[in-house]
């Protein structure tokens, strides 16, 4: 009972991060929120997974925010791009996060119905992150949002998928692609920026 | 010594030490070496058979362990590596001459090793992992470090990370089906992932808008070796499928969703290359061509769908190397592959003209030149079929011959009175005048590829009965 009770407020704080990596513009917040999805998805693959590899998933995970940060903070000094979605917006973002949530809330007992054994938390967290992941990559361009959207939705992916396949080679080596992922956002975020960061040395000097 | 570390780790290793140790000048020489031997070895050394030299016996065995799951390159699969690393050896020995970055030849090995690796791993559909982790080491290649990424590489990535989880998800799924032929809604389900799975990896249509993108915003050279090397692999990877279940051969439905999916690809890709004004973008639309008629071969309903796509296989590396070889040299004059700005090149540089023209030539399938055998394999297998699919078909070859004709039309428009020059470097002329004769070989003796296609179908022994 106490378990169940834990794996949905896991997904409860996925649903929370997702939002506010979604809503907010601050790219701390924003990772600040994939971190906390980690830490979620984390919980419910120790539903099928062992302690160890679903440990090694969220230290994955936490190493690709680290990364993430340390490129979005050496980038400071650039202007922040505007807003595509505007104020506005923000009621069009929670809508569409309204409908990923029903959706959720629609499919999580019909899977659970084909596939017994996942458990609703871990279906209804792992749609939750492929949802939001998918708006995410359907609504933005900018780099850094692309590999948080691309990122979501494979930790949506490894959640479920941890329940189907419990292969340690499988759980490395998507832990590689996302560690990946991660290495590959921070460098096409660096990529093409050299050069004003030499004109603001520059002129600092 | 074991074969997925010969194949697969070495060339791993060998990358990584060219990437750390090695000055750019010596990077081409030394990949392509490495993969020359590669392929030299799976020549010379069949994998999982006693060799004796003198009172020396070598066996290189068939598989490793990792993690619980193997490994492994059979006998059969000598054959692939051979074709594989001799082409990797081909794009390597071409880096110099097209000026293209050192980290592509060490990157280009891991990636070619990574791939490898994904026709190597058991249970077989692990491999989207790794086809995944490879398309992963082409983003730094497409965007060099002083440039902007652009739309495409951005695309390109989203479209390769989405194709897994749907082949994953498809892999499990198919073990239902196995377990339990007669569902009905199961198998349209995995059927339908397995399709999103391929439809992102292979970019069918309307999921291919990264690759004229990619073309005309990174180096020639390097998209041209995406477009050699991932589809390959992807093919190879989706001949398993077809090989291991039965199902998706013989379902009508399925099947009929594979010749149109092949259809609509060679048909708009030869339209939208016919209309390009940019000869990169062209590159990219027949490269788009030329993947559906691959997945036309593969949905061909014959015995002879291996043979009629490694027929189709093997020539298109070529094709590739030479067009973007040609295109690099063009692009270091022209700085950008716009008609505007390619008025006349066929005066400053008549042997990346011809070799760029020949290429595209091949690839419509024009007679004597390496991609005309293939073709005609196919349309002979196809027209047994659908009469409609192949006039479909050669109405899109035709766009393509369209987009020939109006390429070169603009290369042969020079200002009256300029003078013919060679402004190629002797390795740039070398390697295009290789790879123009491989054209032709290829295109006039297609049987050079006999004693490699007559073992291929060794690997798929579903689908060659």
């Amino acid at each position: 009972m106490a378990l169940n009770i834990v794996s949905w407020i896991a997904v409860i704080l996925i649903l929370v991060a997702s939002c506010m990596m979604f809503i907010n513009r601050d790219w701390r917040m924003q990772l600040g929120a994939l971190a906390v999805q980690y830490l979620s998805a984390f919980w419910l693959v120790t539903l099928h997974l062992p302690f160890a590899m679903a440990a090694a998933k969220l230290v994955t995970g936490w190493m690709v925010v680290a990364a993430l940060g340390m490129t979005r903070l050496s980038l400071s000094n650039l202007e922040e791009k505007e807003d595509t979605l505007g104020q506005r917006g923000q009621w069009f973002s929670i809508i569409l996060i309204a409908i990923v949530v029903f959706v959720t809330a629609g499919a999580t007992p019909r899977i659970e119905a084909v596939v017994p054994g996942l458990g609703l938390q871990v279906i209804a967290g792992s749609l939750l992150l492929i949802g939001t992941g998918l708006i995410h990559l359907g609504l933005t361009s900018d780099i850094l949002r692309v590999t948080l959207g691309l990122l979501t939705i494979l930790t949506g992916f490894e959640v479920i998928y941890a329940a189907l396949e419990s292969s340690i080679l499988v759980a490395g080596l998507l832990a590689i692609t996302s560690l990946g992922l991660g290495l590959i956002g921070s460098y096409l975020l660096t990529a093409g920026s050299s050069t004003t960061e030499i004109v603001d040395e520059e002129q600092l000097l | 010594m074991s074969a997925p570390v010969i194949w697969i780790l070495i060339p791993l290793l060998a990358g990584v030490l060219i990437l750390l140790f090695l000055p750019e000048r010596m990077s081409a020489v030394a990949g392509g070496i490495v993969s020359l031997i590669l392929s030299f070895v799976a020549v010379m050394l069949p994998i999982d058979t006693a060799l004796l030299l003198g009172t020396l016996s070598i066996k290189i065995s068939a598989s490793v362990q990792v993690f619980g799951r193997s490994f492994e390159l059979n006998t059969a699969d000598g054959t692939l590596l051979i074709i594989i690393y001799g082409l990797a050896a081909l794009w390597f020995f071409g880096t110099e001459a097209s000026g293209t970055a050192n980290r592509f030849v060490s990157l280009g090995l891991m990636i070619v090793a990574l791939l490898t690796a994904s026709i190597a791993v058991e249970p077989f559909l692990f491999a989207a992992l790794l086809i995944e982790m490879a398309a992963m080491l082409v983003v730094p290649l497409l965007v060099p470090q002083y440039q902007k990424p652009g739309r495409g590489v951005i695309r390109f990535i989203i479209y390769q990370t989405l194709a897994m989880p749907f082949i994953l998800f498809a892999g499990w799924m198919l073990a239902g089906v196995e377990a339990s032929p007669g569902d009905i809604g199961l198998t349209t389900q995995a059927g339908t992932m397995l399709g999103m799975g391929f439809a992102f990896l292979l970019g069918i249509f309307p999921l291919y808008n990264w690759i004229p993108m990619l073309t005309e915003e990174a180096s020639p050279y390097v998209t041209g070796f995406l477009l050699w090397a991932l589809p390959t692999f992807t093919v190879i990877f989706a001949l398993g499928f077809l090989d291991r279940y039965t199902w998706i051969r013989t379902s009508p439905q399925l099947s009929g969703a594979i010749q149109f999916a092949g259809v609509l690809m060679v048909v708009s890709g030869g339209i939208f290359a016919s209309t390009q004004k940019h000869i990169g973008r062209i590159m990219g639309y027949a490269a788009i061509a030329e993947t559906g008629l691959l997945i036309l071969a593969m949905g061909l309903k014959s015995i002879e769908i291996v043979n009629v796509t490694f027929l189709l296989l093997i020539p298109r590396g070529l094709e590739l190397a030479v067009w973007a070889l040609g295109l690099s040299v063009i692009k270091r004059e022209a700085f950008s592959l716009q008609f505007s700005e390619i008025r006349g090149m066929v005066r400053k540089f008549p042997i990346a003209v011809t070799a760029i023209i020949l290429a595209h030539l091949s690839m419509t399938g024009f007679p004597l030149l390496a991609g005309f055998p293939s073709r005609l394999a196919l349309w002979h297998e196809l027209a047994n079929q659908s009469l409609v699919t192949s006039f479909w078909i050669f109405l899109g070859l035709l766009g393509l011959l369209i987009s020939a004709i109006r390429t070169l039309a603009v290369f042969v428009m020079a200002e009256e009175n300029t003078a013919w020059s060679w402004n190629e470097s002797w390795i740039q002329a070398g390697m295009l005048t290789l790879g123009v004769i491989g054209l032709f070989i290829l295109g006039l003796i297609p049987q050079t590829l006999q004693p490699f296609l007559s073992k291929l179908p060794e690997l798929f022994e579903h689908l060659s009965q």
